[in-house]
């Protein structure tokens, strides 16, 4: 997989949140197998250094960093705290989030649209955080975006894919960009099915660290998500609605 | 000098908003900065001077999905 020109071995992007220890988290990478795990920006309180530790630990294990604006609800939130990450993290990359709705999480499409176009323009190479609307993705490509990142379902909320026919409409118009189901992944078998739809990859967080055993889910969803591609390579049979006997019908014995 | 440090009123003597890190026990710290919101790289730290009331925010790499 190609993401900005930077080859990936792993259709599977973790994120680094919500863990139960750091020890758990670094496992659970090493585990999944990604190159990639998302990282975000905050104050430090009370004097404490969490962060620096935090830093430390996403250097040992060897992995690319995608920073996030998560929390930003403004265009100019979402591109300063892009602008510093770009300057702590020294990457390109960013995942870019501008939320619109509390409760839901969902994108500010508008905001999005606005932040991706400055982003680009300052060369930042922008993951958008999104809805599967069609004429979203396409505006987010003409800002300059050759990566996107539907959602599956609100962040956090593990319902799988929400809208499978949006999802497979938006493979289908943008055959040839990069496609990353982002957010609302609860189980493996939702991996599975949206690389089974053609998705080039799967982002995911909270289903890995909330699960009682992390370490196990990572490898879980590492081999989902290979199983999930190797189907759609290998191209599914049509589903239908009446059955179809896979035994030959001809030659069958008369037994009255 | 009276400024606020991600939302906290502090009383910090420095200059700059490098002299200002180093203050308050960011010298060897990797972080981001932004004065009244605007953002402020690294390498323009030593020449960015703060005045009274002025809003430093000082951000650290954490966790994120």
């Amino acid at each position: 997989m190609n993401l900005y020109g930077i080859e990936l071995e792993s259709r599977l992007l973790l994120g680094s949140a919500r863990y139960p220890s750091p020890a758990l988290l670094a496992d659970a990478v090493r585990a999944s197998g990604t190159d990639v795990v998302t990282v975000s920006l905050r104050r430090e309180g009370g004097g404490q250094r969490s962060g620096q530790g935090f830093w430390s630990l996403i250097g040992e294990l060897g992995v690319r960093v995608l920073p996030n604006t998560a929390g930003c609800h403004s265009v100019k939130e979402a591109v300063t705290t892009a602008q510093m990450a770009r300057d702590i993290f020294q990457t390109a990359w960013i995942k870019l989030e501008v939320i619109g709705d509390a409760d839901t999480l969902q994108p500010d499409v508008f905001g999005l649209v606005e932040a991706a176009a400055q982003l680009c323009a300052d060369g930042f190479e922008v993951f958008p955080y999104t809805t599967e609307d069609l004429v979203v993705a396409d505006r987010l490509l003409q800002a300059g975006c050759r990566v996107l990142m539907p959602w599956g379902a609100p962040i956090g909320s593990g319902r799988g894919l929400n809208n499978v026919f949006g999802l497979r409409a938006l493979r289908a118009h943008f055959p040839d960009v990069p496609l990353i189901v982002d957010a609302g992944i609860g189980r493996p078998s939702h991996a599975v099915e949206a690389m089974e739809l053609g998705f080039d990859a799967v982002l995911l967080n909270t289903a890995v660290a909330l699960a009682g055993d992390p370490v196990a889910m990572a490898a879980a969803f590492a081999r989902a998500i290979e199983a999930g591609r190797a189907g759609f390579e290998a191209q599914p049979m049509e589903s239908r609605d009446l059955a179809a006997p896979s035994t030959p019908v001809p030659g069958r014995a008369w037994l009255p | 000098m009276h400024i606020l440090v991600n939302g906290v009123a502090r009383e910090v003597h420095a200059t700059t908003m490098a002299q200002a890190l180093d203050v308050l026990d960011y010298q060897q710290a990797i972080v981001a900065t932004a004065l009244n919101g605007v953002f402020v790289p690294t390498h323009r730290r030593d020449t960015t001077v703060l005045k009274e009331d002025d809003a430093l925010e000082i951000l650290a790499p954490m966790q994120g999905g």
